[in-house]
């Protein structure tokens, strides 16, 4: 007897916006190459069912210091480049492919070099020469100081569509308002909570800035270490996002390098994790993994760190959207 | 939930003047200002005061010159909302509303096939409103039957269990609620659900807070479509709440801004 096999597809009402970043000549920049994320019908790579325009693309990290922090096996890579942002830059994308590089001004932190805002800038504008991909720029992280250091940077790279981040629910105003002034795209920050990101957004409407140039992150746990808690937002809010939730309709940035790279999976030495293996291929895998996990989650943008890992993700992204290999 | 707004009626003054004027103005104010709240749909009737297909057709043309939402024809009369439709310019149409009188089905199910329209389905039958759950139940799987027959959809067909002064019938009520309650299991993906919000507050000292409440209510139940008074922003709000407690959103301290938005409020 022939068995019905019951219809699984879902006719899903809403859509992820679309978000472009960079500009080229014809819009005012001087980028060689633009990225368009999000757009998404359906479930991630659930091609059966629904349209993928535009498949997830990987950001690699530089920063405007020597990295120094980083454990040895992901400087090692950089370190003829490092201190040198724009040859730090340049290596991600012609050596390794970035399709964004993702400047994070940590030297502006306080507590570290405390750079001031024009040297910020400087080191923004010597990324922005030295490759032609567009730019994610990141701020240190303090509060004060990023909303002293990103009018010089938003300024410095004014006309360019970078991605500038983060708002969050507390400290949004300077940077809706400089990203309408200068022309860049805004990341959306949140603490591992679906309800403080979809007020986030609401938030930067509420101050003018349209949702539709807003990317979501709804902060990153590595593997091991709060990645299903993070996962489960992500799948929420794109369900939400298909049902119709528009506030919930934004391409999603998972900022991973940073976690993967503190996790003791991906730092100790087989010394001291005897049985574990070599870390030097054990980091990049812990990356990879943690990346190919938010692929499937929803990710649209994946910050990351180790030229390996990156090449394996996106290897991962060519076969999820069934672009050669087995899918 | 599915908003259908309900004040451009000739059974209001300023409407039935407007409509023996030939005074599109108050018309198509109502529909902007409608529309300006998240309307989904807005509801067209001429009243009592016409009978006249060409009074629909005018009434329908003048709200698809204001705005772009989708509408709503409300008629008894078979001829009427044919004109409605008629002047339809391609957007969507609810039709409101065919009963499960036989008589009244084998006209009005076949023009909501033909229009590609979704249907409003009145559980009454030719004996009049049901006083019980059971023929609330019975006239409406009467209804289902007939229109998934002539091709509908679920997601087109609108049952609506009939809504009864609360200050007149009290006991009908829970019979509303429980109706509601049956509908859902009609059909996976169930019908929509919808009810003329208005009718219970009739006459009462708390109209709208008695509306609200229902509404909440009936949601719990299944209800996910009111006739109803889409400018009352306390109604909106109850229903933008409701909405969270049922888990169909997602919490944000801006949710009722975030139920507007969705909605395309302005």
């Amino acid at each position: 007897m022939a068995m019905t096999i019951p219809e699984a597809k879902r006719n899903w009402t809403g859509k992820i916006n679309s978000v472009t970043i960079g500009a080229g000549s014809e819009d005012g920049g001087t980028r060689t190459s633009v990225i368009t994320v999000g757009g998404a019908t359906s479930l991630p790579f659930y091609h059966f069912e629904g349209e993928f325009p535009h498949r997830p693309v990987v950001a690699m990290e530089v920063w405007d210091v020597p990295a120094e922090e980083w454990p040895e096996v992901v400087q090692e890579p950089f370190a003829d480049v490092m201190g040198d942002p724009g040859a730090w830059a340049q290596k991600c994308v012609e050596e390794h492919g970035a399709d964004l590089i993702a400047l994070r001004l940590q030297g502006c932190d306080p507590s570290g070099a405390d750079r001031s805002p024009e040297e910020a800038a400087k080191a923004a504008r010597a990324v922005l020469e030295a490759v032609g991909v567009p730019l994610v720029v990141w701020g240190c992280g303090n509060v004060d100081k990023d909303n002293d250091v990103f009018p010089a940077v938003a300024e410095a790279l004014s006309g360019e569509n970078c991605l500038l981040g983060t708002i969050t629910e507390d400290n949004y105003k300077t940077l809706t308002a400089l990203g309408t002034a200068y022309g860049h795209k805004l990341i959306a920050e949140s603490p591992v909570d679906i309800n403080i990101a979809k007020q986030v957004n609401i938030l930067a409407l509420d101050a003018g800035y349209p949702m539709e140039n807003l990317v979501m992150y709804p902060s990153t746990g590595a593997l091991g270490y709060g990645i299903e808690y993070v996962y489960s937002i992500m799948e929420r809010s794109r369900i939400a996002a298909l049902q119709g939730d528009k506030a919930m309709a934004l391409p999603i940035l998972c900022d991973l390098g940073v976690q993967v790279w503190k996790a003791k999976e991906a730092r100790a030495s087989a010394d001291e994790l005897p049985g574990w293996g070599d870390v030097a291929a054990r980091g990049p895998m812990w990356e990879a993994a943690t990346a190919y996990t938010y692929l499937v989650a929803g990710a649209d943008v994946l910050v990351m760190r180790h030229p390996q890992a990156v090449r394996a993700t996106r290897k991962a992204i060519e076969r999820l959207m069934g672009e050669g290999g087995q899918s | 939930m599915i908003l259908i707004a309900e004040r451009i009626n000739a059974g209001f003054k300023d409407i039935a003047d407007a409509l023996r004027e030939r005074e599109k103005g108050p018309v198509q104010e109502w529909a902007r200002r409608q529309a300006g709240q998240g309307a989904d749909y807005l509801d067209v009737n001429i009243g009592a005061i016409s009978k006249e297909p060409s009074d629909m057709r005018w009434m329908v043309e003048a709200v698809q010159e204001a705005v772009s939402t989708p509408i709503c024809v409300d008629s008894t009369r078979v001829e009427v909302l044919k004109a409605g439709l008629n002047a339809g310019d391609g957007r969507p149409f609810l039709i409101n509303s065919t009963t499960a009188d036989p008589g009244k089905l084998e006209q009005v199910v076949p023009l909501a096939a033909e229009h590609g329209a979704s249907l409003i389905g009145v559980a009454m039958d030719q004996r009049g409103s049901p006083q019980d759950v059971d023929r609330r139940v019975e006239n409406a799987a009467q209804i289902f039957a007939v229109a998934t027959d002539a091709g509908l959809s679920p997601e087109q067909i609108f049952l609506d269990p009939i809504l009864m002064p609360v200050r007149f019938m009290q006991e009908q009520g829970p019979n509303v609620l429980e109706a509601i309650t049956q509908y859902t299991m009609l059909s996976d993906p169930p019908p929509h659900i919808s009810v003329g919000l208005s009718n219970i507050r009739s006459q009462t000292s708390q109209k709208k807070l008695i509306a609200r409440t229902f509404a909440v209510m009936a949601m719990a139940r299944g209800l996910d479509a009111a006739i109803c008074d889409v400018m009352d922003d306390g109604l909106l709000d109850a229903i933008a709440t409701a909405e969270l407690v049922l888990n169909k959103e997602i919490y944000s301290d801006a949710y009722l801004k975030a139920f507007r938005m969705k909605k395309g409020a302005s």
